[in-house]
């Protein structure tokens, strides 16, 4: 039946700023600390207190700007959005309305198989505010404010996604560009990064109907689970004669349902204007271009360079620009070594990621052990060793148990490429294998592999295979 | 006439009386005084340190600018250790944990603070009669009926009306639309507010962010001076603070200009105003032309426009400003069943009928659908205004004008919003412009009452304004 519905959506992403303090005081930004340890009397709206701007969040939001291809412009202006809220201690947030720092901006995500643009309205600053606790004590809420103030870049797109995934990619897109730029650091669960979503639904070539928005969001599960479920509850609505009322959603994770919170007749009236305590920010053009080199390689950047320079798999390729410190770990073992690329990507992407998720590391933790791993590739790469022996050796130098080649002596793991002892092997292994050898040269390849595997064998699996494999073609093809 | 500072800081240096002696005559005026001047009166054991260590400054002959100088501080300036209550029942038990920033270069100056000078709920009024903790009285009275208690102007009532009776050597002040000037107007001292952005909003309970602006009241211009010169810095912490370098405004006080100064004098100002008013203004005219001094008739196009500008704008930032006032974090809090009910019983309660009635503007004129119309339209006006002022001080060098319409009226006579708000008239579209106003005593009226004149100067212009009302002062000096 939803065969016939299409659902339109847009976005408004929050994204937590890295910086290490407060977007209008001095207070350390960062999660994790004790309850109200991180406030200062500006954050708790103490008489008298003014807030002084933060020059790096606007520097955050103009690396944004380059990255989502948005109009930067230099004039913005902080406005005063007024609501009453005990985690509101100054009774309006500090927001930019009229006059936002960026505007019209796009990204391209993937929506199955294609490139689709997405293109994103606005993005402005704005504090966040506090967190109210209601389920400590039966009687009593609690107020912590240490997210008070903390720098926000709200991140508005237009109604351009149209499913679930899209959704997804979008997200996952933005947040793969913000963690590049290192203006976010992109971690949902602790809400650096929450959505809200506008959802309506339409039939199919209708005009937009009303929409809902499902508030704070914070993980690809419940963006999912609410999209489903709101655009399920919407074509219900409609299917049995109802209208959908302009409301706001509550996404409820326990029951995986969305409900209204409150509807438009009670929305509030924010009564924004320009914040009198604050200049409105004026941009020069030098001080916008000097962010730019910060701006540094995007990711669809790194992955040209991927395919065309180093030739990697695009799935290969993927899989390392996902996250900014994989390219940065695999670049640093480019520029350190000479082995090829595509080696060290087969290797990063297989058994070196592998082993990072068994012991639950960061793929920083191995920045110092690259020029360990490149050294294996190399002593792979030159045959000193098999790729078997380079598998076994990998977690002992990852594990820092000693170098590549002290360990391949150590462990005698060294092929052996001496074609003189390995002829002798080989003529050995051929003795009474008469019929086997009258197959191969009755045009059956099998037999190959069964010789290859016996002199191995006899070499302990320490003979060069391809060395084996050569000196075996040409005693079979006498 | 009584001691300046310079002339108590000569009689501290030559020890003809200590820093303690000086600070005990002070706090007994100010204990036993019965004009309500102070909300708090701070005591002697809480003083002491800085009375001995202003004291050794003196004995080591090395004292600071303001060394042992007793102030009064308007009750809006928070105070670090000190109860600051803006006048409101809603901060009637809030004790700050921080200095002001201008508060505390008076302290670093080694001025010694006698207490906290009443005022108007959050500077809302204009003849303290708002204050929650009831009106402050006029030392001055009315020759023909001295029974009658009248107002002290406000909202710095309280300031004006400490150095007028002698509890202090100078007080603190801000003006928002009028609130230094017209008080010193009408108790017979000099009122100076300085250009927006000269003093720190750092630590002032805030009323209308864009339009208040500390500044002193004195017993006259020179003393002005003296306070201008400590609390007058560039502070970080203050958004809107300039960082323009800043002048030693007591260098050339005494001097007289080295160039012709020309006066404007808008007749659109003198239109329907009593005679007392204009004899002020004739007054001023007469003892600088003296001096050399040119006078002209100037006109503004805006001034109609200025106090419902005024009235729209200062509520609406006030309606924000005082959202904070919740009873949650800090203030009185009157209890109730839910959230709202909070909320509703604790700013009822905590606020005074004036103050409500500002919010209650400010947040229509803010609102969704009225926006356009009011707050915009008023940011529109107030820029033509400012506009008005710069192109009338390209012509001329200062503009003179009348501090008040009216001398000090009884207490409890204009019960009419808007005749209240009338009195700021004069005062109202300089603080728009963000201009520098002094008012200085220019005369008594028929009933015996002190009557001021507003000089007002271009930006950050305080150096010659100060000049120029120091000179008028000469001439204009009255007798009590």
């Amino acid at each position: 039946m939803s065969n016939n519905w299409e659902m339109v959506i847009g976005l408004e992403v929050h994204a937590q700023l890295k910086t290490s303090s407060k977007l209008f005081s001095s207070s350390p930004n960062q999660f994790g600390s004790e309850p109200n340890e991180n406030v200062n009397f500006i954050d708790s709206g103490m008489p008298g207190m003014l807030p002084v701007m933060n020059f790096g969040c606007i520097e955050m939001a103009i690396k944004t700007g380059y990255a989502l291809n948005f109009k930067i412009n230099k004039h913005s202006v902080f406005e005063r959005k007024n609501y009453f809220y005990p985690d509101l201690p100054q009774g309006y947030q500090i927001s930019q309305f009229e006059f936002p720092i960026l505007s019209e901006g796009y990204i391209n995500i993937e929506s199955g198989d294609n490139q689709k643009k997405i293109r994103i309205e606005r993005a402005h600053l704005e504090q966040d505010a506090g967190k109210s606790i209601h389920d400590i004590d039966p009687k009593y809420s609690f107020i912590d404010l240490n997210r008070v103030g903390t720098p926000l870049l709200e991140i508005v797109s237009y109604p351009d996604l149209s499913s679930a995934d899209e959704v997804i990619n979008y997200i996952s897109s933005l947040r793969q560009l913000l963690m590049y730029i290192d203006v976010c650091d992109g971690n949902m669960q602790e809400g650096s990064l929450r959505a809200d979503v506008n959802l309506s639904v339409r039939k199919k070539g209708q005009e937009l109907g009303t929409r809902c928005e499902i508030k704070n969001l914070n993980s690809f599960k419940f963006i999912k689970q609410a999209i489903e479920y709101e655009f399920q509850r919407q074509i219900n609505i409609i299917d049995s004669g109802g209208e959908i009322e302009q409301n706001t959603m509550l996404f409820d994770t326990s029951t995986g349902e969305t409900r209204a919170m409150r509807s438009k007749e009670f929305s509030h009236d924010y009564r924004y204007f320009p914040d009198p305590d604050l200049l409105p920010v004026n941009l020069s053009q030098e001080q916008i271009d000097k962010i730019k080199p910060l701006v540094g390689e995007l990711p669809q950047d790194k992955l040209n360079k991927y395919l065309d320079n180093y030739s990697l798999d695009k799935d290969i390729a993927k899989i390392i620009i996902a996250e900014k410190q994989n390219a940065n770990l695999f670049e640093k073992m480019i520029s350190e070594s000479t082995v090829k690329p595509k080696l060290i990507a087969a290797w990063l992407v297989g058994d070196i990621f592998a082993f990072i998720k068994e012991n639950n590391l960061e793929v920083d933790s191995l920045n110092d052990k690259t020029k360990d791993i490149t050294d294996l590739l190399r002593l792979i790469s030159d045959d000193v060793i098999s790729n078997k022996a380079g598998k076994e050796i990998l977690p002992k130098v990852l594990n820092g148990e000693g170098k590549p080649s002290e360990l391949v002596k150590e462990l005698g793991l060294e092929q052996v490429s001496d074609s003189g002892e390995l002829e002798k092997i080989i003529d050995e292994a051929l003795v009474g294998e008469e019929e086997n050898i009258l197959k191969f040269q009755g045009g059956s390849d099998r037999v190959l592999g069964y010789f290859v595997g016996k002199c191995l064998k006899a070499t302990k699996g320490k003979g060069n295979p391809k060395l084996i494999n050569k000196i075996l073609l040409e005693r079979l093809k006498k | 006439m009584k001691n300046s500072i310079s002339q108590i800081k000569k009689a501290l240096i030559e020890k003809k009386m200590s820093v303690g002696e000086l600070y005990d005559e002070y706090l007994a005026k100010a204990k036993s005084g019965n004009n309500n001047s102070f909300n708090l009166v701070i005591d002697r054991e809480n003083n002491i340190s800085s009375i001995n260590d202003s004291q050794n400054r003196y004995d080591n002959g090395n004292p600071l600018p303001l060394d042992g100088i007793p102030l009064g501080i308007k009750d809006l300036f928070c105070t670090k250790g000190i109860r600051t209550t803006a006048s409101s029942k809603i901060l009637s038990n809030f004790i700050p944990n921080y200095e002001s920033f201008v508060t505390q270069q008076l302290l670093n100056d080694g001025s010694i603070f006698i207490g906290k000078n009443n005022c108007d709920e959050f500077a809302m009024g204009s003849s303290n009669e708002t204050s929650y903790f009831g009106p402050v009285i006029n030392p001055w009275k009315n020759k023909n009926s001295q029974k009658d208690n009248l107002v002290p102007g406000g909202s710095s009532g309280g300031s004006a009306a400490a150095v007028a009776e002698g509890s202090c050597v100078a007080s603190m002040g801000t003006d928002t639309g009028g609130s230094i000037r017209q008080p010193a107007s009408l108790c017979g001292i000099v009122g100076l507010k300085p250009t927006f952005g000269s003093c720190s909003r750092w630590g002032i309970v805030a009323f209308a962010s864009s339009l208040d602006q500390a500044g002193p009241l004195t017993n006259c211009v020179e003393d002005a001076a003296y306070v201008l010169n400590s609390i007058n810095k560039h502070d970080f912490n203050d958004s809107t603070s300039s960082n323009h370098q800043r002048e030693d405004y007591l260098v050339d006080i005494n001097n007289s200009f080295e160039k012709k100064i020309k006066i404007g004098i808008p007749s659109d100002y003198l239109e329907d105003v009593s005679d007392d008013i204009l004899n002020q203004i004739d007054n001023t005219k007469k003892a600088l032309s003296k001096h050399g001094i040119e006078f002209v008739d100037v006109k503004f196009k805006t001034t109609e426009y200025a106090l419902s500008t005024y009235y729209i704008l200062a509520p609406a930032e006030a309606s924000s400003n005082l959202a904070r006032y919740d009873g949650i974090r800090y203030g009185v809090r009157e209890d109730g069943e839910s959230l709202d009910d909070i909320y509703l019983n604790s700013r009822t309660k905590g606020f005074g009928d004036e103050v409500t009635r500002r919010i209650l503007i400010g947040a229509y004129v803010l609102s969704a659908g009225y926006y356009d119309a009011y707050y915009r339209q008023a940011q529109k006006v107030r820029r033509l205004i400012k506009n008005d002022f710069q192109r009338i001080l390209n012509e001329v060098d200062f503009i003179l004008t009348p501090t008040t319409p009216n001398e000090a009226f009884k207490i409890g006579d204009k019960l009419d919003p808007i005749s209240m708000y009338k009195n700021d008239i004069y005062t109202v579209p300089t603080s728009l412009a963000g201009l520098p106003g002094i008012s200085i005593p220019s005369g008594l009226s028929k009933n015996g009452l002190p009557l001021g004149v507003q000089f007002i100067g271009n930006y950050f212009e305080e150096k010659s304004l100060l000049q120029l009302a120091a000179l008028a002062e000469k001439e204009l000096s009255f007798n009590e």
